[in-house]
């Protein structure tokens, strides 16, 4: 077996182990390459089925073709698409682009909280009907015990710190120095009542790792990780007003992986077009203790 | 192991890339990568070794050694290896860098990343965590202090989580005056520790990590091998297929609703291989099958699969297989199969493992309720010494002991077969020890029957005797237990029966066991246990309602021979019947009568009746 299939077979053995203990179980999917490559793991671990619900927050400011390229996997794959709002945050505009609040606030405002509570199920979900071809209210308001997440160890550094499964206390809380143990494939399926388990199958896989499984697999992803010929491309997406594209002649997935390789990124973080970033020093971590993802 | 070239088939039939090489010759994608751990008793060196490994493989991002250095003296404080980790890994904390914070060091051979394992006490979960993904260990100890507390522990800890190629490098070698008597003497007494605990290293090497010597670059006073000479030389792939095949099954999954109509047995082959036809036996049960196909998603189909793959079966017959089942070829060598097993357990709780409480134990993909039965020694890492009369495994603490499951499971010694031999404990939701499986105990003593017997032996009873109840009900008590894999046929003939008996004038009461989830069981929350638990209690009350003469039916799915032994058990000294739906039948279980899938509900309740009758619990004339 190859590094790639052995990271494979890694995170298919951690969905299984997930969808098996979790009742309330969903994955975040954030329309990006690594939650993309999250979805394609999952059909592979269920063969062709992706038996959990899909959730994605929507800040309203994504860049429009995310949306498409999301609604037009969910009705092909039969994915169960669940989306969450900061409903109040958007009608107030207590958001970055109409200028009333700096990034780090909006980003806290319109993904964190909004994941906090669509998480919860305080607040309304929108569940894609396949029937109709369109979103509608989802009835079911279960909080969910067990989420699925695409973060990278390489990413920067709290991440690197994290386990397969790890817990989180009733207040989304996350104890960096008090992690539970992780023994050969044995993980952190128990927990309390009131706490949930973010899981990560992809924490062993770098940003190389997943251009090249996509190659491999042939997976489709979102036309703006290339160069649509003005010598730019996307290396990470977000919300428009805070994401540039980096300078890039890539205009293929073997391209983008010759790029990567060739060293042209090797010492700029994937992150460096996300402007949320550099608004603080301990940036992410701050946001990901508020259960930003 | 070289890189086997059938890997770079994949990837070259793709069109359009160009492979290109990087700085070390070997194209990215298809350069090995190999975990190692560093580990060692706090202040004896290793991050300056680790620091050492990176500047003398030129593996430090350019400049980065010469920035600390200059800081350093700025500080006016003198340069250490550490702080350079320290830098590192702010640098990471701020994703400035992506690769190099990570301690990746390079050489010709593989890309190495060192994993992070604090070498404090208060951090052995991480270190545990952190090692328990290694496939190499260096294991530093300081040559003026020598061997201390945590030199052996983390000595304990890799031979547990199964790490064989370990080195041992004594450094501080410039403190000792390169006093080649006192490496010899560390080298001697350390070797046979770790020879007591089944760990032979690949060598013992004296070491300088300050200056270097003998990291990568080899000292004038030293003809052996250096620490990266042997780094290279150690392998990557342990020889897994070549085992007696073991796929632990994870999950059985029908996603009908999808109109799918496989049943795939999903799990990861942790050893050995497997061909489509093959006969496979699943254990501790018993049930034998052959496979039918090897399901994937898109891929190619296969034919056989290898050990390191998560993957798929459907089976030639329609078994029911629960999670947990050790799937085995009817052919190879079989894992042993016991409620009692000796094994080497490290306790990371912070309550104390204590005799006799119940806990969780999950081995491979299996899950049961495991007590400590005894406690052969216990190794205090402090004193270096054993203990023989402790009465309970404190936190940090290494013990041989005996664990006792309530259901018998499947397992290997680890020494034979190392995934199918370690298992972890949970305690309040957090795993809290984990071990390997040392050898198999006769399971003379069930922890069942102990129970059974001391519940009788304190059982009180009333002024009415069983007797003076079966003349006034005209009638003995049975518990029958209706069971198959349909839930609503089982609750049909159950009700039918209950109804039957009771227009008959018998005492009959029907218990629908959802009932007891808001009520009696309403308190079992985990989901592990859940299943055992509810079926334990339900023994406990059939035992109840039978002692009070009434002919107890209830309805359950899909009971097991061990779900079926344990009421039975549990409900001793009564009797029970056990009515099975469409399916095998069970032997040895009691009174067993089989209704056939499409059977008529009338019929087969006529056909229970008679068997009332025969047995004497009702008399002849009625049904
Ligand atoms: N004299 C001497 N000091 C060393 C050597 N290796 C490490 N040290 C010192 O020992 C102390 C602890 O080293 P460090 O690598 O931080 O230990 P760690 O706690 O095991 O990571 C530091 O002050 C190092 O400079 C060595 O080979 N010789």
């Amino acid at each position: 077996m190859d590094h790639l299939e052995k990271l494979e077979a890694k995170s298919v053995y951690i969905l299984r182990e997930a969808y098996r203990d979790f009742k309330n179980l969903c994955m975040l999917w954030s329309i990006g390459k690594d939650s993309t490559v999250l979805v394609w793991l999952a059909r592979k671990a269920f063969f062709g089925h992706v038996p959990m619900p899909l959730v994605h927050i929507d800040t309203h400011f994504k860049i429009p073709e995310m949306i498409a390229y999301r609604d037009r996997l969910a009705l092909e794959w039969k994915l169960q698409m669940i989306y969450g709002e900061n409903r109040e945050a958007l009608n107030q505009k207590r958001t970055f682009p109409d200028g009333n609040v700096d990034r780090l606030t909006c980003c806290r405002n319109l993904k964190s909280e909004a994941l906090k509570h669509t998480l919860s199920g305080e607040w309304p979900r929108f569940r894609m009907d396949h029937s109709q071809g369109k979103y509608v209210l989802d009835e079911n308001r279960e909080p969910f015990t067990g989420v699925i997440v695409g973060v990278r160890a390489d990413e920067e550094g709290s991440r690197s710190k994290e386990r397969y499964f790890s817990p989180r206390d009733r207040y989304n809380e996350w104890d960096v120095g008090d992690q539970p143990p992780e023994l050969w494939n044995q993980f952190k399926t128990d927990f309390a009542p009131g706490t949930h388990v973010r899981i990560h199958p992809l924490l062993d896989w770098t940003e190389l790792n997943i251009w090249e499984y996509i190659e491999r697999e042939k997976i489709p992803v979102v036309p703006l990780y290339l160069n649509n010929g003005k010598g730019q491309r996307y290396r990470s997406l977000g919300c428009h007003p805070c994401t540039s594209a980096v300078d890039s002649e890539a205009r293929s997935v073997p391209e983008i992986i010759v790029e990567l390789r060739s060293g042209k990124f090797a010492h700029i973080a994937e992150r460096s077009g996300r402007e949320q970033d550099k608004d603080d020093g301990g940036g992410l971590e701050t946001l990901r203790k508020d259960g930003y993802m | 192991m070289p890189v086997n070239t059938s890997d770079t088939s994949a990837i070259s039939n793709h069109e359009g890339i160009s492979i290109e090489a990087d700085h070390h010759s070997r194209p990215m994608t298809f350069r090995e990568h190999m975990n190692i751990v560093v580990v060692g008793h706090v202040d004896h060196g290793k991050s300056t070794v680790i620091g050492r490994l990176m500047a003398d493989t030129g593996s430090l991002p350019e400049g980065k050694l010469e920035q600390v250095k200059v800081r350093c003296s700025q500080n006016a404080r003198p340069f250490e290896y550490a702080f350079l980790l320290d830098a590192l890994k702010d640098e990471q904390a701020q994703g400035i860098t992506i690769d190099t914070a990570r301690c990746f060091f390079k050489t010709p051979r593989r890309d190495y990343i060192i994993i992070d394992a604090p070498g404090h006490v208060e951090f052995l979960k991480n270190m545990v965590t952190g090692a328990a993904r290694a496939e190499a260990a260096l294991l530093v100890i300081d040559a003026q202090e020598g061997i201390q507390e945590n030199s052996r522990r983390h000595g304990y800890l890799l031979s547990m989580l199964g790490i064989r190629q370990v080195l041992v490098l004594v450094n501080k070698m410039d403190l000792v005056g390169y006093d080649l008597p006192v490496f010899e003497s560390i080298r001697k007494d350390y070797g046979q520790f770790l020879g007591g605990v089944g760990i032979t290293p690949i060598d013992s090497i004296p070491v300088c990590a300050t200056k270097g010597e003998n990291i990568v670059t080899r000292a004038s006073w030293y003809t052996g091998k250096t620490v990266l000479e042997h780094l290279d030389s150690f392998s990557r792939e342990k020889e897994l297929n070549q085992k007696p095949f073991r796929c632990p099954i994870q999950d059985v999954y029908k996603f009908t609703e999808d109109q799918d109509q496989r049943r795939i047995l999903a799990g990861l082959v942790e050893t050995g291989s497997v061909r489509l036809g093959e006969q496979v036996v699943f254990l501790p049960s018993f049930k034998q099958s052959a496979i039918a196909s090897i399901e994937a998603f898109s891929a190619p189909v296969q034919s056989v699969i290898e050990a390191g793959r998560a993957t798929g079966f459907t089976l030639t017959d329609e078994l029911y297989i629960r999670p947990g089942e050790l799937m085995c070829k009817g052919s190879g060598p079989l894992p042993r199969i016991s409620s009692r097993f000796r094994a080497n357990l490290f306790w990371m709780g912070r309550a104390p493992m204590i005799r006799g409480r119940k806990y969780k134990l999950k081995l491979a993909t299996a899950r049961a309720s495991v007590r400590l039965a005894e406690i052969l020694l216990v190794l205090d890492a402090v004193e270096l010494t054993t203990d023989e009369n402790k009465q309970q495994v404190d936190r940090h603490d290494v013990a041989e002991c005996i664990l006792e499951t309530t259901k018998p499971v499947a397992f290997d010694l680890f020494q034979e077969i190392e995934a199918t031999g370690r298992f972890v404990v949970v305690d309040n939701y957090e795993i809290a020890g984990g071990g390997i499986i040392l050898g198999s105990v006769s399971d003379n003593r069930s922890v069942l029957l102990d129970h059974v017997r001391q519940r009788e032996m304190a059982w009180e009873r009333g002024e009415v005797s069983n007797i003076t109840r079966e003349t006034r009900f005209q009638h003995k008590s049975k518990f029958i237990v209706v069971n198959g894999s349909s839930a609503a046929a089982n609750q049909s003939i159950a009700k039918m029966l209950e109804k039957r008996l009771f227009d008959e004038g018998y005492l009959s009461y029907y218990l629908g066991i959802s009932n007891l989830d808001h009520g009696l069981d309403s308190d079992v929350l985990d989901t592990f246990e859940r299943r055992e638990e509810r079926i334990r209690r339900l023994g406990e009350l059939a035992r109840i309602l039978t002692d009070s003469g009434q002919i107890f039916v209830t309805s359950i799915s899909d009971l097991d021979a061990y779900d079926r032994a344990l009421l039975k058990a549990l409900n001793e000294p009564n009797e029970i019947l056990f009515v099975n739906v469409g399916q095998e039948s069970s032997e040895g279980q009691g009174e067993v009568v089989a209704v056939r899938q499409n059977e008529d509900v009338l019929k087969a309740v006529d056909r229970i009746g008679l068997i009332l009758k025969r047995k004497d619990i009702i008399p002849d004339y009625s049904i």
